[in-house]
């Protein structure tokens, strides 16, 4: 066990897929009846969303700005600083608001949903509920998941805005683009479609991001070391897979 | 009961403004003209174009150079057949000549279209409703490059006239 051959590691690699389809499935039968219990559901989408408002609202002024001085200076090479607004509207639409909201959210909400169930399963309040004949899938991992999939599109759409006004800080308050063409520029070339992407993507991202919280706590192994590894785990394995469904659904929408 | 209440209002706050983000992303980007605020100050004028080429809506109105005014609308006369584009100008430029000169102008090789005025030198001024006579059209990219090539052609091997030029040119040095 100590040198796990090639076999086992694929092997273990494919277990641990299998189990985070049933828990999704499990899940996803247990949302359902949790829904009666929206007090539970508010909660989580407070913590997940709310509260994580702040640094989503900081990184996107920040990574709108940089977008915004970023594609001026590519921009300007080529002569047409006027297609700035577009430029950073598609840019955080499509690909930055959702990743960079789902990285953030896998490190601010995802840790935090993690360490607080495997600490609940580490103290024996999972196994209790259990034995009270309360469902902790229902009460405890349910609202977590539903709230996190709620929260993670609205969070990114409030990235994208926030990006954008800090596009335009830059491009229109400190590089002199004017600001009608900014605007105008950015109306014309942007559809409903990339809108819509940006929404399927973060709603994925969301689900993606929860499960893996969730499943990972919920499975911690019930020791110190155990809830920490486990909360490292959530931070790899959002990030890889919200970057690998990226490309897939980047793709799918070409 | 109070920490309830804390929670149940930063809930609404965040799903409220999550859901505003939304709906101004869906609505003032595709350009659907749904459009909030109040309407800026200043005056309206109209001019008319044989052709508009891609000017849009929101697009600046220069003068010399210096943004005085945008573009408020274009629509299509259907008894000219032109492009009715009306201006907005901001209420400080109140002395524009009345037989100014409008044409659509581009910004850099491929930037967006805009709207230059070239004064007049009438002593009286354009004012709210009054009509640009004087217009020139955007200019055609394509339709440019037509006719240059169309004429290239009609020259007849063009290439050939060019390249017995430099060779004769080049032995001189």
């Amino acid at each position: 066990m100590n040198q796990p051959a090639g076999n086992d590691i694929i092997l273990e690699g494919v277990r641990r897929l299998g189990a985070v389809t049933i828990f999704l499935v499990r899940l996803l039968l247990e949302s359902v009846p949790a829904l009666s219990r929206p007090r539970l559901i508010v909660h989580q989408i407070y913590n997940a969303g709310a509260r994580s408002l702040i640094i989503i609202m900081l990184s996107g002024l920040f990574v709108g700005m940089v977008l915004g001085l970023q594609a001026f200076n590519l921009l300007q090479r080529f002569g047409s600083e006027e297609a700035l607004g577009t430029a950073a509207a598609l840019g955080l639409l499509k690909e930055l608001s959702p990743v960079m909201t789902a990285l953030l959210f896998a490190g601010r909400a995802g840790t935090a949903l993690t360490s607080e169930i495997g600490l609940m399963r580490a103290t024996d309040q999972l196994t209790a509920m259990e034995i009270m004949a309360v469902d902790p899938l229902r009460h405890i991992a349910a609202p977590r998941f539903l709230g996190g999939v709620v929260a993670m599109p609205l969070l990114t759409a409030i990235f994208s805005l926030v990006g954008l006004y800090g596009a335009q800080l830059v491009g229109v308050q400190l590089m002199g683009v004017d600001k009608g063409v900014f605007w105008s520029q950015m109306q014309g070339s942007v559809g409903l479609r990339d809108v819509t992407e940006g929404v399927v993507k973060s709603l994925v991202f969301g689900v993606a991001c929860s499960l893996i919280a969730v499943h990972e706590g919920y499975h911690a192994e019930p020791t110190a070391a155990g809830v920490g590894l486990a909360t490292t785990r959530t931070v790899v394995a959002s990030s890889v897979i919200t970057l690998l469904l990226d490309y897939v659904l980047t793709a799918a929408f070409l | 009961m109070r920490a309830n209440r804390t929670l149940e209002i930063g809930t609404g706050l965040f799903v409220l403004l999550g859901f505003a983000a939304l709906l101004f992303l869906t609505t003032q980007l595709p350009a659907s003209g749904v459009k909030f605020g109040a309407p800026k100050a200043g005056y309206h004028v109209s001019a008319e174009f044989d052709n508009v080429g891609d000017l849009k809506v929101g697009a600046p109105v220069t003068m010399a150079g210096v943004h005085v005014g945008e573009v408020q609308g274009i629509r299509f006369d259907s008894k000219d057949y032109k492009a009715v584009v009306s201006l907005r100008i901001d209420p400080q430029y109140k002395q524009i000549p009345e037989d100014s000169y409008a044409s659509i102008q581009t910004q850099g090789l491929l930037g967006g279209k805009y709207v230059g005025i070239s004064p007049g030198g009438l002593d009286s001024y354009l004012k709210d409703g009054s009509r640009i006579d004087q217009t020139q059209s955007a200019i055609v990219l394509e339709s440019l490059i037509n006719k240059f090539f169309a004429n290239y052609a009609s020259k007849g091997g063009g290439e050939g006239q060019g390249a017995d030029n430099q060779s004769k040119v080049e032995p001189k040095k």
